[in-house]
């Protein structure tokens, strides 16, 4: 038991540390919680320092970290193992690291063909990962069933949720117009469609004019000098439209975002390193757990510095998983853990500079 | 008839229509009369004989009024040639319409008088004339026809984990969007994971046996030359770089 003395000192210290962290408009937003405080000193002992403490609690000063896993592709165990070693190599990654991540991003794809059993048994799995996991649906998960069973397990596919002081979104990029009541297709033909990257029968990707709307009213609670972090199953911007590397609506969701100071997007999807910068907003891809795309013909952003094409004789090379720093000031690095590779780092000079500084060393075997 | 006198007929002027044997050079210099009763004036490849046919314009004539006129040069030719040593070659299904185009490589065989963008007389030079190389643009969409058959059946394989044999419902494309990173144009290669000089089809059945988990196929196996088709056509006009890594 501490005595009352010591708890008060240690919450004084507490305070003190972090005034002393603070910029100038988190210490305004401080004050003015502190005349809150003295406003309600009725309520309270004159002596606490709750309420500081919890305005304090919004932007944070050091820098944070969360951990993603995408794209694993899981089909169920009877049918292939491949995929599921996969994902637990990367629960493993996630697991081992120290300090653990404030959280893990799964970034859609869990299943192969949306099968019921596939998503369940990504559920399991993924509850072996410590760190909070938060959920992002992709197309394999969804166009069997259109979404029902993933929402069932995981919940909405459109969220967002604050974490020390950053505004993180959640959208489902990957909703297709109808392309299958015209042809008659079963839910099942629906799902291996759109599970063919190159199949050209399906629609382009988007948010949709529901999903925009959306954003558009989630954001607009949120002050454009929050620093905000997006994330999408496919690239919000338009890479290369015959593999859906791409969001056909990317220019109405960048202009959602363009107020804003700090813009960072993280999508999955494509399986490869993928750097792009419009303006505010920095685009960083995600590894998949289950293999590697090769870059598209054309389209390739021009920051990005291409990941050594895989070897094909590795089920594991080129694949991986990854974190993202956060840092206070609303910018982030991007670490691509690649197995049996050495990481990759993408930081936030190398997009602020556009590529001047900080360059990711250079790939010695491009795509073919 | 054969298909290649078909492709033998040939507009050389408004009203006029020459039937030309790929080997005769005659009908060069054949000089037809005017139609005299509104018909179409045709000559044989003789380059003397010509009759008109009426009833018929050259702009409006069917498959089948072409075929008259054709049978009525062959009667013609015949009756003139009495101890040609010819053979009938059996009708093969259904007759070709008359072919539209001129263009094609050893086909024209007179120097053609067209309309040029200034409305002056444009005069095309002769071609070289030979069996193998008189063929149509029409000959040529039935060939690409037949090709792209084949490559959409490999197509269809390189797609289908189960026409592929993957007993781990893994197929091609998941890794090979378009046949990407396949690069075809580099094979044959030293393949340094095999340790050996590898082809395309030698990667291919590795791919088989390993990542998919699928029997290999046999060098003839129907599914594999289409594979090849569907991974070489994916590449068209990149050129070849055997031995590249």
């Amino acid at each position: 038991m501490k005595s009352v003395e010591t708890k008060y000192m240690e919450a004084r210290e507490g305070l003190l540390r972090s005034l002393h962290n603070m910029d100038r408009r988190t210490f305004f937003k401080v004050s003015a919680a502190a005349a809150g405080a003295a406003l309600a000193k009725g309520l309270l002992p004159p002596h606490t320092f709750q309420l500081v403490r919890v305005a304090q609690a919004a932007p944070a000063r050091a820098p944070f970290s969360f951990a993603y896993i995408s794209d694993s592709h899981l089909y169920e165990k009877k049918v292939n193992e491949r995929f599921i070693r996969a994902i637990l190599r990367a629960i493993d990654d996630v697991n081992a690291l120290d300090p653990q991540p404030d959280f893990v991003l799964f970034g859609g794809d869990l299943a192969q063909l949306g099968q019921a059993a596939e998503l369940e048994l990504g559920a399991q799995l993924l509850k072996e990962v410590k760190a909070p996991v938060r959920m992002m649906v992709g197309e394999h998960d969804w166009f069997l069933d259109m979404g029902e069973k993933w929402r069932a397990l995981f919940g909405p596919d459109f969220y967002s949720f604050d974490h020390k002081g950053v505004h993180f979104v959640v959208v489902n990029s990957i909703n297709e117009k109808d392309f299958w009541t015209a042809r008659k297709m079963t839910p099942m033909e629906r799902m291996n469609t759109v599970a063919g990257l190159d199949n050209p029968i399906q629609s382009r990707f988007e948010v949709g004019e529901a999903g925009r709307a959306w954003l558009k009213a989630d954001l607009a609670k949120v002050s454009h000098d929050t620093p905000l972090v997006v994330f999408s199953h496919s690239p919000l911007y338009k890479y290369y439209e015959n593999w859906n590397f791409w969001t056909a609506d990317a220019d109405e969701v960048q202009a959602l975002l363009k107020p804003f100071d700090h813009v960072t997007v993280i999508h999955g999807h494509t399986h490869q390193l993928l750097t792009h910068r419009i303006d505010n907003i920095h685009f960083h891809g995600m590894l998949s757990t289950a293999w590697p795309w090769p870059y598209a013909p054309e389209g390739l952003p021009p920051l990005t510095v291409q990941m050594n094409r895989a070897d094909p004789f590795s089920q594991h090379d080129g694949c991986g998983d990854g974190r993202v720093v956060v840092h206070p000031e609303g910018v982030v690095d991007k670490i691509y853990s690649l197995w049996e590779r050495n990481p990759v780092t993408v930081k936030h000079t190398y997009l602020a500079s556009g590529g001047q500084k900080d360059r990711p060393a250079a790939t010695t075997l491009p795509t073919y | 008839m054969t298909r290649a006198m078909w492709h033998a007929i040939r507009w050389t002027a408004p009203g006029a229509v020459v039937l030309a044997l790929a080997t005769d050079v005659a009908s060069q210099t054949h000089e037809l009369p005017a139609p005299q009763q509104g018909g179409v004036v045709v000559g044989l490849c003789d380059g003397e004989t010509a009759l008109e046919v009426p009833g018929v314009t050259a702009e409006q004539m069917t498959g089948e009024q072409a075929k008259r006129v054709a049978d009525r040069l062959m009667a013609e030719w015949r009756r003139k040639n009495p101890d040609a040593n010819w053979q009938d070659a059996v009708a093969q299904g259904r007759p070709p319409n008359v072919p539209q185009d001129t263009g094609a490589p050893g086909a024209v065989q007179a120097p053609k008088v067209v309309e040029g963008e200034a409305g002056a007389p444009v005069v095309r030079p002769p071609v070289q004339q030979g069996t193998y190389s008189n063929y149509t643009k029409r000959d040529e969409l039935i060939w690409a026809e037949e090709t792209k058959k084949f490559v959409v059946e490999g197509d269809a394989v390189f797609h289908d984990a189960k026409k592929l044999g993957s007993t781990i419902a893994m197929s091609c494309d998941m890794c090979h969007p378009n046949a990407a990173n396949t690069h075809p144009e580099t094979y044959p290669k030293y393949q340094v994971q095999l340790q050996r000089v590898a082809l395309l089809r030698d990667m291919v059945n590795w791919c088989l046996e390993n990542p998919l988990k699928a029997p290999a196929m046999a060098d003839d196996d129907p599914r594999l030359r289409a594979i090849e088709a569907y991974i070489m056509a994916q590449r068209k006009g990149v050129p070849m770089e055997y031995g590249k890594h």
